[in-house]
């Protein structure tokens, strides 16, 4: 099966101005991360703040450059940013916001916004527009009377919609979730997680969802990369993750979730910040907040190692298969 | 009271235009609306109204004191009726000022567009021409101008139109780039969207109400301008009329004829007050969620 997107070894590096004279940092927020997603399929993207999975959004979907490896869509390499090859490829894969209400031009009625893409795209004809945008409304449970109002006019889980109904207006084929539930309240969250749900299930798209709330995650995604400091130390199905985490931070990650009826006793508690990703620090990047940290960490790089059947991870000490399992 | 309870059911029913709009509307922006469309009219409806020719002399009759039969607002030293050519320079000066605003939003605002859009040496340039704009007083600017190519109605509106610019293009550039940090923008631009739409259909609505407070604040200088050139005689040139113009003349008669000067004085002072509230109102009304 060939996959709709596939990103080889992507690089993403800012550079950090320190003061005036200082020589300015480099910070590689996304380091050689590969991965692939199939029409119809959700992978999900979990990492703390900072570990460079919004980032990795914009790379795949061309908004960001990146500094090294590449993107395939369909096959093919994306073009170059702001290129009319890369504007007529937005019909095809659309990104999510996190914060609807900064999304939206909060002087347009949201009807006019959700077929602005029709119209750039010259999908529709100009008459159609209207009905079209009806249709998407319906699609996102909005209200057809809501069509004038302005963004500012409608609550939280409503502008997300909106934002939702817009990138499928042109019916795409990749749809790039950043933090899309992050700033709604939970009953929200659910609605809009179940909205993207039904939605894939009728389009047959395929999602990248990224977030931090490995709840909502479990729920949504088929398979799950977790990501820290830039790189992916963990990739496995939805189920394999939660059930049987292999590397410590996603161990970490996992015990932290709270089950219903149950009391967090297991729970790995992680000492300290993340680093700042502009020092690495040597070896394997989470050896100092490991709770299992062996000398060689501290040394040698773990390499992103195939395991099991389709799934995979970077840690050391799963090469020596000492594999740490919580139970 | 049967009063009261009768006309209370008429009221709380329909109000009518009168009373929404008065309702809606501040009481002074009403007042600078009725003064601004007076002042359009005027200068659409010149030829028609005014009692006399401007150029008209009746020697006779000099000097003659507002409340004169005939001459309402009085005569000037040549007996010229003060009331119409007072309506031939609102008709000028309004024609130079809306002009030159326009121009100088336009120019301003497309130069502060294409530095944010460009950046790098563009906006390199664009800043440094409105530095420069921006240092350069711009009365020696029209004066030599006006010495070298002689004034004409067109060339004072496009030098007027050079009043003002750098101010537009720095607020253009400045908010243009933030929007495009900001959420709206980028979005709209991961939408697919080119960069004209970008900028004419999402940052100028966005960003106009600033344009337009900084256009209200213009208009009045560039009238203020225009008075003081013609002041200078550099503006616009007798036999020709315009508010400066006839301030300016009407300075040596200050003491003995004080309407001469004093009529065209008011005008400006008003015209000027009512763009600024106007404007202010304006600005509020665009914005959808001041509303």
């Amino acid at each position: 099966m060939t996959a709709l997107l596939e990103a080889a070894d992507l690089v993403r590096v800012y550079e950090v101005q320190r003061g005036l004279l200082a020589k300015p940092a480099f910070v590689r927020a996304v380091d050689g991360v590969s991965l692939a997603v199939s029409a119809g399929e959700t992978l999900g993207i979990v990492g703390e703040s900072g570990s460079g999975k919004s980032t990795l959004g914009r790379v795949l979907l061309g908004i960001d450059p990146a500094a090294g490896g590449q993107v395939l869509f369909s096959g093919k390499p994306m073009p170059a940013r702001g290129t009319p090859e890369w504007r007529k490829l937005r019909a095809q894969m659309q990104l999510v916001f996190q914060d609807p209400l900064a999304a939206l031009d909060r002087r347009l009625p949201i009807a006019e916004q959700i077929g602005e893409p029709l119209i750039i795209h010259g999908l529709v004809a100009k008459a159609d527009v209207k009905d079209r945008v009806s249709e998407l409304m319906a699609a996102v449970g909005l209200r057809r009377d809501q069509a004038e109002r302005y963004p500012h006019e409608l609550s939280g889980g409503q502008r997300q919609r909106v934002v939702i109904a817009r990138a499928l207006a042109t019916e795409p084929k990749l749809l790039v979730c950043d933090e899309p539930v992050s700033a709604l309240d939970v009953s929200i969250q659910a609605q809009v997680v179940n909205l993207l749900r039904d939605l894939q299930d009728r389009h047959g798209l395929a999602m990248v969802f990224i977030s931090h709330d490995l709840k909502v995650v479990r729920n949504i995604a088929d398979r799950v990369a977790v990501m820290y400091l830039g790189r992916i130390v963990e990739e496995a199905s939805s189920e394999d993750i939660f059930v049987k985490p292999l590397h410590p931070y996603t161990q970490a990650l996992v015990s932290s979730v709270p089950v219903p009826g149950r009391r967090l006793k297991s729970r790995i508690i992680l000492q300290g910040e993340p680093p700042n990703p502009a020092k690495r620090p040597s070896g394997c990047a989470f050896h100092p907040r490991c709770p299992m940290a062996q000398p060689p960490c501290r040394t040698s790089i773990p390499a992103l190692r195939t395991l099991e059947s389709k799934r995979a991870a970077a840690c050391l000490l799963l090469d020596r298969s000492e594999v740490p399992l919580v139970t | 009271m049967t009063d009261f309870i009768a006309t209370a059911p008429m009221n709380t029913a329909r109000p009518g235009l009168l009373k929404r709009i008065r309702t809606k509307v501040p009481f002074l922006v009403i007042l600078s609306l009725l003064w601004l469309s007076l002042m359009i009219l005027v200068a659409l409806l010149t030829d028609w109204v005014r009692p006399y020719p401007v150029t008209k002399m009746d020697l006779s009759a000099r000097l003659a004191v507002p409340g004169t039969p005939g001459h309402w607002l009085g005569t000037d030293e040549l007996g010229r009726d003060v009331l119409s050519r007072l309506m031939q320079s609102i008709r000028v000066s309004l024609v130079i000022a809306f002009g030159a605003t326009a121009l100088s939003a336009v120019f301003g605002t497309t130069l502060g567009f294409l530095a944010a859009r460009f950046r790098g040496i563009v906006e390199h340039l664009v800043l440094t021409l409105a530095d420069f704009q921006a240092a350069l007083p711009f009365m020696i600017l029209a004066l030599s101008v006006l010495a070298f190519f002689g004034s004409s109605l067109t060339l004072l509106v496009f030098l007027m139109g050079f009043y003002g610019w750098e101010r537009y293009a720095r607020i253009a550039r400045g908010l243009a780039i933030s929007a495009g940090a900001q959420g709206y923008a980028a979005a709209v631009v991961q939408l697919g969207a080119t960069p004209a739409r970008i900028y004419l259909k999402h940052i100028l609505p966005n960003v106009a109400s600033t344009l337009i407070v900084s256009m209200t604040l213009t208009f009045p200088e560039i009238i203020l301008m225009e008075s003081g050139l013609s002041f200078l005689g550099l503006g616009v040139q007798p036999p020709e009329t315009s508010l400066g113009n006839m301030v300016g003349f009407g300075r040596e008669y200050l003491t003995r004829a004080p309407w001469i000067m004093l009529a065209p004085a008011l005008v400006v002072m008003l015209t000027t007050l009512s763009i600024s509230l106007a404007g202010d109102w304006l600005r509020d009304r665009l914005d959808p969620t001041v509303r």
